[in-house]
C-alpha cells in the first residue's frame, strides 16, 4: 500500500514524464519523424487518460487521504490569488507573534468585500518549515479571531479555507494555550452576524480544522478529507500499528461522500479528473462557483438569522439512540 | 473509589501515586486523596456527584440517550457494552440538575472509566443539553471534565461535538449564565480544545493531566524536550490557562462560593 501521494501516483507521473519527453523530441526532430512521434504521443496520452479514468473512478478513503495531501494541490493562497482581488494579508494577532500556518485578510470576491481566513501549507522544504506544515499555533487562531471580529463589525462575508493536518502539538503552543485558542476561535464563529462559507480544500484535520470551519455553509472538495484524527494516529491507538492507516481511513469514513451522508457538510465541490492538483485552475473555478452559489443564498439574511442558523446547524450534529 | 488493578481486593488498596498500601475505607474517607502523598485518584461520575453536590439533590436527566455506533466502527459496539457494564452508565457523561449550597445548578460529569471519557455524539449532546438547561432554568452550569478527547469511533461526528458544545457555552454567555469547568485527570485534546476551555471559570484538581496533544501525537511530531510539569494542571495555571488549582476537599466549598457570587444575579 502506497504511503504518499507520490508513491501512489508514480505510474501516472512516469506517463507524464514520457509525454513530456516525446513532446521535447517532437520540438527538435526533423519533419520526416513528426508523424511517427505524433502517433506515439497520442498513444501514451491515451494510456495516461485511461489510467486516470480507472484510478480516479474509485478512490478509496486511503487514496483520498494521499490525494488530499498532494503538495501540488491548490492551497489557500492559490485560491486567494485566483479569486480574491485587492487582497491584503494581515498578520498580527496582537498577543504574541505572527503565525504563518493560518493566513488571512480582506479583499474582494465577485466585486464584494470579503474576509478570507485559511490554513496555508508549503510546497518545498523551506516553505513547509515557514508554514509549520500547515499546523497553526495559538497565534494563528487568535489572528483568525481578530479577522472574524473585524469582518463582523464591517459587514463583510467570510470565506474560510480549511487545510491542516492538525494544530501545532508543540510545547510552545501548549504554553500559550493552543486548546483555548482553538476553542475561542470556534466560539467566535458562533457570534458572527455575517455569512460564513467554509471550504475543506485538503486535510480537515481534527480540532485544528474546526477552529475555522464553523460556516453557515460547509463545502468539501471531492477528494478532501475531514477527520477527527489522522488515520495513522487512529491506527496507532487502535491497533498499535501506524502502518494500518488504510484500514483506519476506511473505518473513520473521512471522505466527502460520508461527511455529506452524515449531514456534516452541505455540498461536495467536484474536482477535475485526476484530482485538483492535475488541473488547479479548474479546481479553483469549481470552488469559486460553489462559494458564490452559497454566499448568494445567504445574502440578505440578517445577522440574527445567520447566527441562529449556524447554531441550529451545528447543534443538530450527532447520531445517537433515544431522545 | 476506582484504584483497580493495584491489589484492589479486600479491605486494602495501593495508592497510584506513592504505592503505599492504604485501607480502602481510609482512602474513601479522604475523598480518594491519598493521606500520604495527596495523590488525587480518579473518581467515577456517581462518586463525584455524591462528593460535590448537596446530598440527594442530583436529578439525572437525558438518561435515554445511547450511542448507536453510527459508522459501524470496528469493535465499537463491543467496547460500548463493556464500558456500560463497567460503569453502569449509558455513556461517558452523566448530566442533570443538582444543588450547591441550596442553589440550583445544571451539571454534567464525565467518567474516565467509560471509554476514557471520550466525547462522541451522546457526550456532546449531554453537555450541550446541560448548558441549555442552565439557560432554561436560569442557573449556573458546572462541568466536570475528564477525557482523552474526541471519540474516534464516531469519526467526524465526534469532531463536530467540539463545535456543538462550544456553541452551547456561547449561548450561556448570551444569556448571562455563568459556566464553571473543573479539569480532572486527564482533560485532553478535543475536550480541552472545545467547551472546557471557554467556560467562565476553570478550576483544576492538583496534578491533573491537561493538554492538547497526547504523548503519542507529540512524539510523532518530534516533540522531545518538555518541561517537568508539562501538561499538568500546574503548568496550565502557570501559563494562565487555569484559574485555580483546588484540592478535592475544597472543591465543594469553592464551587459553592463561585456559584453564589457569579450567579448572584439569577433567581434561585
Ligand atoms: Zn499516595
Amino acid at each position: 500500500m502506497a504511503k504518499t501521494w507520490k508513491e501512489w501516483e508514480k505510474p501516472l507521473i512516469e506517463l507524464d514524464e514520457a509525454i513530456a519527453k516525446i513532446e521535447a523530441l517532437i520540438a527538435t526532430s526533423p519533419e520526416d519523424k513528426q508523424d511517427e512521434l505524433g502517433v506515439r504521443l497520442a498513444e501514451v496520452k491515451a494510456r495516461r487518460d485511461r489510467y486516470i479514468d480507472v484510478r480516479y473512478s474509485r478512490l478509496g478513503p486511503w487514496e483520498k487521504t494521499l490525494v488530499a495531501r498532494a503538495e501540488r494541490r491548490p492551497y489557500t493562497l492559490d485560491y486567494v490569488t485566483a479569486l480574491i482581488t485587492e487582497f491584503t494579508e494581515l498578520d498580527g494577532d496582537r498577543r504574541y507573534g505572527a503565525d504563518h500556518a493560518i493566513v488571512g485578510g480582506p479583499g474582494f470576491f465577485n466585486n464584494r468585500p470579503v474576509m478570507v481566513v485559511g490554513h496555508q501549507k508549503g510546497r518545498n522544504i523551506q516553505e513547509r518549515q515557514f508554514r509549520n506544515f500547515g499546523m497553526a499555533k495559538p497565534e494563528g487562531y487568535r489572528k483568525a479571531i481578530r479577522l472574524f471580529d473585524m469582518a463582523c463589525r464591517f459587514g463583510m462575508p467570510i470565506i474560510t479555507f480549511v487545510d491542516t493536518p492538525a494544530a501545532d502539538p508543540g510545547v510552545e503552543s501548549e504554553s500559550r494555550g493552543i486548546s483555548e485558542a482553538i476553542a475561542a476561535s470556534t466560539m467566535k464563529m458562533f457570534e458572527l452576524e455575517v455569512p460564513v462559507v467554509s471550504v475543506i480544500i485538503g486535510e480537515g484535520g481534527s480540532g485544528g480544522a474546526i477552529g475555522i470551519a464553523v460556516g453557515n455553509r460547509v463545502l468539501m472538495q471531492d477528494h478532501a478529507i475531514y477527520s477527527v484524527i489522522p488515520p495513522e494516529g487512529c491506527a496507532a491507538i487502535l491497533w498499535r500499528d501506524p502502518e494500518k492507516g488504510p484500514q483506519a481511513a476506511a473505518a473513520l469514513r473521512l471522505t466527502a461522500e460520508s461527511a455529506l451522508e452524515l449531514g456534516l457538510v452541505d455540498a461536495i465541490v467536484p474536482e477535475p479528473k485526476g484530482g485538483a492538483h492535475r488541473d488547479p485552475l479548474q479546481a479553483i473555478h469549481a470552488v469559486r462557483d460553489a462559494v458564490k452559489e452559497h454566499l448568494d443564498a445567504l445574502t440578505g439574511l440578517d445577522g440574527r438569522t445567520l447566527r441562529e442558523q449556524r447554531y441550529a446547524k451545528f447543534r443538530a450534529m450527532g447520531r445517537f439512540d433515544g431522545a | 473509589m476506582r484504584t483497580e488493578g493495584r491489589g484492589a481486593d479486600g479491605a486494602f488498596c495501593q495508592c497510584l501515586g506513592c504505592k503505599k498500601i492504604l485501607l480502602k475505607s481510609e482512602l474513601d474517607e479522604a475523598l480518594g486523596v491519598c493521606p500520604n502523598c495527596s495523590h488525587h485518584h480518579r473518581l467515577g461520575a456517581a462518586k463525584r456527584i455524591e462528593l460535590t453536590f448537596d446530598p440527594g439533590s442530583f436529578e439525572e436527566a437525558d438518561t435515554g440517550l445511547a450511542s448507536s455506533d453510527p459508522l459501524g466502527f470496528p469493535e465499537y459496539a463491543d467496547k460500548l457494552s463493556k464500558a456500560r457494564a463497567k460503569t453502569g452508565a449509558g455513556d461517558s457523561v452523566v448530566s442533570g440538575l443538582a444543588a450547591l449550597g441550596g442553589r440550583r445548578v445544571a451539571t454534567a460529569v464525565a467518567d474516565f472509566d467509560f471509554m476514557g471519557g471520550s466525547m462522541g455524539s451522546v457526550a456532546g449532546e449531554k453537555i450541550a443539553r446541560t448548558l441549555e438547561r442552565g439557560v432554561e432554568h436560569a442557573c449556573p452550569v458546572v462541568l466536570f471534565c475528564t477525557s482523552g478527547g474526541a471519540r474516534m469511533q464516531e469519526g467526524l461526528l465526534s469532531l463536530m461535538q467540539m463545535a456543538k458544545t462550544v456553541a452551547a457555552v456561547q449561548r450561556c454567555r448570551d444569556h448571562g449564565i455563568p459556566t464553571l469547568g473543573v479539569f480532572t485527570d486527564p482533560t485532553m485534546a478535543g475536550v480541552l480544545a472545545s467547551y472546557a476551555s471557554v467556560v467562565d471559570v476553570i478550576l483544576a484538581e492538583p496534578k491533573a493531566l491537561v493538554g492538547f496533544a497526547g504523548a503519542r501525537v507529540s512524539k510523532q511530531a518530534g516533540v522531545s524536550k518538555v518541561p517537568d510539569n508539562f501538561q499538568t494542571a500546574e503548568f496550565c495555571l502557570e501559563h494562565g490557562m487555569v484559574d485555580r488549582i483546588v484540592p478535592r476537599k475544597e472543591m465543594r466549598p469553592t464551587l459553592t462560593r463561585l456559584v453564589k457570587s457569579l450567579g448572584g444575579h439569577l433567581n434561585g
